[in-house]
């Protein structure tokens, strides 16, 4: 049964169309990233769930009871925050005890309670603590401390690693979806970072101008976007859009590109004589940057595309030379130019 | 080079402007008469030696100390005073009024608009009719009139600062909005608190023009008040008393104000 | 995983609660928060405003203090033609912007200053605040020693330049009576004012200096900027909202007291240093005559509400801009 429902949910300020008809089911111990750009609307429903913001229309139904009237200190949501929240003035023990004692949990269960959260999260150490002695990756496992020793029905996090440095952002995303496992609550996870929601999400919904464009696992997203938006926001580099005739855009993967390939190829969807720009060399692949020129008839500037190599591939072109790019129908998505939306017959087929 | 005696020069002079009346002042308390008051010596030596006489008369024989100790009264309860009517508005107009309260920081000042030199002469009428006219009680419900806007501008400042993540996450713990308030957000401004305190109680040592006009008996005069009309009997100035009334109470007053320099002005700078 | 804490609403929790509940409500909880502040002030504050008003226009007087005859403007005709009134009025102003000039100066040069950290700066910071710590009558009382007429240690130091005495610059005599002298008068309260509304300036100015961002000192310092370059055009322009908050703070409290004219010179000699507030009081309630006394307070009023408008909409505009 789903823990979390939105129905036809709506927030407006004023014309601006913060959310716009958003409908989505979290199931019971699923991990559910919301994904979108800077002002997609994300925050905004990530508030609404947790009671912060009323919504103009629609519904939200924790365990299949409307929560709209229900004030958030009500409602059982945790929140994890971009900056943490934790209070400046108290302990990190009194920090994570708040939520008991705001709450009136009885006296008996503080202690086993707070011992459970501090241990899973390994901050025993740091209980006497104020806030302002601790790093940040100690400070966002105190603030998930805190939401845990509630037991709540849903966790939501805002963005909680991009307070953090570069380097122990990648230990702390394996850290939480660790946590997320051990405890198996409910999560809503609200990213503008596609690598995170990747990497943690069970499933992603991907947001953007307050509309959800798509929302299936990471590997529907990869292979198979809903739409323009979605291609080419998911992936790093993006999806190369090479527009085919004046209706049809075609998507192909860079790493699906073939440069300069031997021999007879059969099933070609897309033939491309690529001006080099440059090359990048990454460690791990190089990435080739070249230009060409849309045949689609109209009189249109050259538009970029992106391959990727393997690493011991060892490409030896230079700016300005040419080289041939070929992508076989089977890794091509077609879209259709007017909507942006993928056209049925995508991939694996004629 | 150049820069740091240019600075140091301009401290120098600050620190000369303010202290040069203080530091004249203060050399005059522990002057006997006949030095003080003989002409040809040189005003800034001791030629006589110092003397406590004039302490121990100001303490002993003097209406002083009452003078104090009503200060000490009129300005506890007018912090008190001041207190409970700043905080939870300052607060309300922070978070509970929406934007107009929170942008209400200028607007607050139009209360000085009305100084208490425009208001004391109905104001005495006021105080007479409510039968509290030369006590002590007079000040107590008058002064906060002046430190109420004040404050409550100064702490509404201090609790626009604190980030309402803090309000939001405590609300997700379980808080009310009164208990978000005393749990969470009070604590976040008790320098500001602070601050608010200090200024209500010196104004209330220091209000001369209500505590002149209310109160002629001089056992309920405050200092501000008392200290001029008790020292200086006609023509005669008790000049050594006088200074060290002056410095007893400004002394410890500049210490706490200079403690608190830095949330003054934090708390202008939160405010606008 | 989740145990079921949905107290979704209180009805089981009785009246009490219920109440409770009903007063946390944002829109109840604001007005039960404001309210006690705002109807002090409207008592206070308010009515009294109400009543200075109904005063200047009837013949009340400390013996016969009711308000049942409606004189009109009657009163404020007879004040404003009096001598003391018209000198009050034109000093008043004279002090006031004379102490807005100086003051304005000397604060902007001490927030240059108080951004820096230094050794000492603590102690400095309470030798700094000691003359508004001080009470005012206090201040005028160490004023009226510090330019006592036959004591003070000003009219000694001058005497010993040569400045003073038989052929010196400033008079065959020995002393300069800067308490019994018309201008002098002014210059020593002005002087008096500016030292005690230091403090409350700089701390208002340095709120605004301390806003602006190092780099673009820093910028300037690059591009070759000298100090009073940078001076009049970076941190001038910089400053200007929280100058004119400065001018509304210090204008306000300068324009409003009493005892500092009549502590160092009773106003004298004859009017010629009087003030507003010190002459209404004189007036009103030495004189017994509330009603004149009402009037001349009054008479204040207009002056700061044009100031104050002026102000703010200069603040709020230089905030936009």
């Amino acid at each position: 049964m789903a823990v979390l429902t939105l129905r036809a949910l709506e927030k407006h300020y004023g014309s601006i169309k913060a959310v716009t008809g958003v409908d989505l089911q979290l199931e019971e111990g699923e991990f559910l990233a919301v994904l979108g750009p800077s002002g997609s609307g994300k925050s905004t429903l990530m508030r609404m769930v947790a009671g912060l913001e009323s919504p103009t229309a629609g519904d939200i139904l924790v365990d299949g009871k409307s929560v709209i009237n229900v004030p958030p200190q009500h409602r059982n949501v945790a929140m994890v925050f971009q900056s943490f929240a934790l209070y400046p003035h108290m302990s990190v023990r009194d920090n994570i005890l708040f939520p008991l004692v705001s709450r009136k949990v009885p006296r008996q269960e503080h202690a086993a309670r707070l011992e459970k959260a501090t241990r899973m999260l390994g901050v025993e150490d740091l209980l006497d603590r104020r806030p302002n002695r601790l790093s940040g990756g100690q400070k966002q496992r105190v603030a998930l401390a805190r939401a845990l020793v509630r037991q709540p029905e849903l966790f939501v996090f805002d963005e909680p690693l991009s307070a953090l440095d570069a380097q122990i952002r990648s230990r702390a995303r394996a850290e939480l979806r660790e946590l997320h496992d051990q405890t198996r609550i409910t999560t809503l996870y609200v990213t503008h970072d596609q690598v995170e929601a990747m990497g943690l999400a069970d499933r992603v919904a991907v947001i953007n101008e307050g509309r959800l464009h798509q929302v299936g696992t990471p590997h529907e997203l990869y292979n198979d976007p809903a739409d323009l938006f979605v291609a080419g926001f998911i992936g790093n580099p993006p999806m190369n859009l090479i527009p085919i005739d004046q209706t049809t855009i075609a998507g192909i993967r860079p790493e699906d590109m073939l440069v300069d390939p031997e021999g007879d190829i059969a099933d070609v969807a897309i033939d491309l004589v690529v001006t080099i720009e440059h090359l990048e060399y990454l460690g791990s692949e190089w990435l080739v940057h070249g230009q060409f020129q849309p045949g689609d008839g109209a009189n249109s500037k050259p538009l970029h595309v992106i391959a990727r190599l393997p690493a011991n591939s060892h490409p030896e072109f230079v700016t300005g030379q040419t080289c041939r790019m070929v992508g076989l129908r089977k890794n091509v998505c077609l879209f259709d130019r007017a909507s942006g939306k993928r056209r049925a017959n995508g991939r694996a087929g004629a | 080079m150049l820069r740091k005696t240019g600075f140091y020069c301009g401290i120098g002079f600050l620190t000369l402007f303010s202290i040069i009346p203080v530091l004249w002042a203060l050399l005059t308390v522990f002057k006997t008469a006949g030095d003080m008051y003989s002409v040809g010596t040189v005003p800034f030596f001791y030629n006589e030696p110092p003397t406590m006489d004039h302490l121990i008369f100001l303490f002993t024989q003097t209406n002083f100390s009452l003078f104090l100790w009503n200060s000490v009264i009129i300005g506890v309860c007018v912090v008190m005073i001041t207190l409970i009517l700043s905080i939870p508005a300052a607060f309300s107009l922070a978070r509970l009024t929406g934007s107009w309260g929170e942008r209400s920081g200028m607007a607050i000042f139009l209360v000085y608009l009305i100084p208490p030199s425009l208001l004391f002469i109905p104001m005495y009428q006021i105080v007479v009719w409510m039968g509290v006219a030369n006590t002590i009680w007079s000040l107590v419900i008058v002064l906060p009139t002046i430190t109420v806007p004040f404050c409550t501008w100064l702490l509404l400042g201090f609790f626009r600062s604190v980030p309402r993540s803090l309000d939001e996450a405590a609300m997700l713990d379980g808080c009310g909005q009164f208990t978000t308030f005393h749990r969470v957000l009070l604590p976040q401004v008790w320098p500001g608190v602070g601050a608010c305190a200090v200024f209500a109680f010196s104004l209330s040592l220091g209000n001369y023009i209500y505590a002149a006009t209310f109160i002629s008996q001089s056992a309920a005069r405050n200092i501000a008040a008392g200290v001029p009309t008790e020292l200086i009997r006609g023509d005669v100035f008790y000049w050594p008393e006088l200074m060290a009334a002056t410095l007893v109470v400004a002394i410890p007053l500049a210490v706490v104000y200079g403690l608190f320099f830095n949330y003054l002005v934090g708390g202008f700078r939160n405010a606008t | 995983m989740s145990t079921s804490q949905h107290s979704v609403s209180p009805q089981s929790a009785g009246r009490i609660a219920r109440l409770g509940a009903y007063l946390d409500q944002p829109k109840v909880l604001a007005w039960l928060m404001l309210g006690p502040a705002v109807l002090y002030v409207v008592a206070f504050v308010g009515f009294p405003f109400l009543l200075a008003i109904a005063l200047s226009l009837s013949d009340a007087t400390i013996g016969d203090p009711s308000l049942d005859t409606f004189v009109g403007l009657a009163n404020f005709r007879t004040v404003i033609q009096t001598d003391a009134f018209q000198l009050a009025l034109r000093n008043s102003l004279i002090v006031t912007a004379g102490t807005l000039a100086l003051v304005l100066v000397l604060a902007t040069l001490a927030s240059e200053l108080l951004v820096h950290a230094f050794r000492g700066k603590r102690l400095f910071q309470m030798i700094f605040i000691l003359p508004w710590a001080m009470p005012v009558s206090l201040t005028a009382i160490v004023w009226m020693w510090f330019l006592d007429s036959t004591f003070s240690p000003v009219d000694w130091v001058l005497l010993q330049l040569g400045l003073l005495g038989p052929g010196g610059v400033w008079g065959p005599f020995k002393h300069l009576y800067f308490l019994g002298n018309e201008w002098l008068g002014l210059a020593s309260v002005i002087v008096a004012d500016t030292w005690r509304m230091l403090p409350l300036a700089t701390i208002i100015v340095l709120a605004g200096r301390m806003s602006i961002p190092e780099e673009r000192f820093e910028q300037a310092r690059i591009d070759g900027a000298g100090v009073f370059r940078i001076l009049f055009h970076i941190t001038l322009p910089a400053l200007k909202p929280m100058l004119i908050v400065a001018i509304l703070f210090t204008g306000l409290l300068v324009i409003g007291e009493m005892s500092l004219v009549q502590l160092l010179t009773r106003g004298g000699p004859g009017h010629s240093t009087q003030v507003l507030p010190y002459w209404a009081y004189l007036k009103g309630i030495e004189g017994g005559s509330l009603a004149q006394g009402a009037a001349i307070a009054l008479c204040l009023f207009p002056f700061l509400l044009v100031a104050s408008v002026l102000a703010l909409r200069a603040a709020y505009r230089s905030q936009e801009a």
